[in-house]
C-alpha cells in the first residue's frame, strides 16, 4: 500500500493486516435512497468493502461481468473482497438505473 | 397486437389523468391517493406472478410488489404517528376503476401478449403517477414529512418507469 492513500470522509475505512503482502484497507460503501455512495478513489487488490443496504428496499451489489452478486435486504451488509484489480460496473438487479463503478488497482 | 394494448392502456389511464387536476387535495386525500397507487401496482405484480412464466417479467414483478409494500408501510406508519386518517376521494376511485378495467383486460391474456401488456401498462402507470406526483400530489402537500415521503416515492417510481421502458423495449 503506497504511503499516500487517502481515506475519503464519506466512507468508513479501516486497515487489515494481510499475510505477508502488507495492508489492506476496508471500506463500506452505503446504499441508500435509492443510490450507492460514492465508491473509493484508491481500491486496491486485496481491499474488502462492506456493503451496506440502509435502504427500506431490497437491492443488489452486482457485478456486470458476472464476478460477484451480492443481495442485501434492508439493514443487511455483506463484505466482498476485492480478489483482481479492473474496472467494475456495479448495479442493483432491482432497480438497474443504481449504479456504481469500482476502479480496482493491482 | 403489442400496438393495440399500448394503446388499450395508455387509453385506460388518460381516463384518469384530469382527475389529478383536481385542486384544492388536502393532505389526507393525497396519503389516500399514494396509498391507493402504490396498492394498485401490487395487484398488478400479483396477476402477473399468477400469469407469467418468463423469468424477467416475474422478477420485476416481485421488485414492485415488494417496493411498493415498503413504500406504504412508511406510509401507513407515518398517517399514524400524524394522527391523519387517509380520505377516500375522486382521483383514488378513477385510479382503481382505471387499474380494474386494466386487470381485467390482461386477465384475458396469456404468454408473451400478457408479459408486453403488463410491462407496457407498468410503463404507464408509473408515467401518470411520477406526473402526478410531480405537478400536483407533492406540490398540494401541506405536511413537510408527508412531502418528504412523496418525493422518496417519486424517486422510486421513477426507478421502476426507467425499469419497465426498458423491459417494454425488449417485447419490441
Amino acid at each position: 500500500m503506497s504511503a499516500g492513500r487517502a481515506w475519503p470522509a464519506a466512507i468508513g475505512a479501516m486497515l487489515l493486516l494481510t499475510g505477508g503482502s502488507g495492508f489492506a484497507a476496508e471500506y463500506v460503501i452505503v446504499i441508500d435512497a435509492m443510490k450507492f455512495a460514492a465508491p473509493p478513489a484508491d481500491l486496491q487488490a486485496g481491499d474488502v468493502i462492506i456493503w451496506r443496504n440502509e435502504d427500506i428496499f431490497r437491492h443488489t451489489a452486482t457485478d456486470r461481468g458476472g464476478s460477484f452478486d451480492i443481495d442485501l435486504e434492508p439493514g443487511a451488509e455483506n463484505r466482498l473482497t476485492l480478489e483482481t484489480a479492473g474496472a467494475f460496473e456495479v448495479y442493483c438487479r432491482f432497480h438497474p438505473g443504481m449504479i456504481v463503478s469500482l476502479m480496482v488497482e493491482p | 397486437m403489442f400496438r393495440i394494448l399500448m394503446t388499450s392502456a395508455a387509453v385506460a389511464f388518460a381516463l384518469v389523468t384530469p382527475a389529478f387536476a383536481q385542486d384544492d387535495l388536502t393532505d389526507p386525500q393525497i396519503a389516500h391517493i399514494a396509498y391507493t397507487a402504490g396498492e394498485l401496482d401490487i395487484a398488478a405484480a400479483e396477476q402477473a406472478l399468477q400469469k407469467s412464466t418468463n423469468p424477467v417479467v416475474t422478477e420485476f414483478a416481485q421488485t414492485m410488489a415488494r417496493d411498493h409494500r415498503a413504500v406504504n408501510e412508511q406510509a401507513l406508519a407515518l398517517v399514524e404517528k400524524l394522527g391523519v386518517t387517509p380520505e377516500d376521494n375522486a382521483t383514488s376511485a378513477a385510479l382503481t376503476k382505471a387499474a380494474n378495467a386494466t386487470l381485467a383486460e390482461l386477465g384475458g391474456l396469456d404468454g408473451e401478449a400478457f408479459d408486453a401488456a403488463y410491462v407496457v401498462n407498468e410503463v404507464t402507470f408509473h408515467q401518470t403517477v411520477n406526473d402526478a406526483l410531480k405537478t400536483t400530489l407533492i406540490p398540494s402537500a401541506d405536511n413537510a414529512e408527508l412531502q418528504t415521503l412523496l418525493e422518496a416515492g417519486l424517486t422510486l417510481f421513477s426507478e421502476h418507469q426507467l425499469h419497465a421502458e426498458h423491459l417494454a423495449a425488449t417485447f419490441q
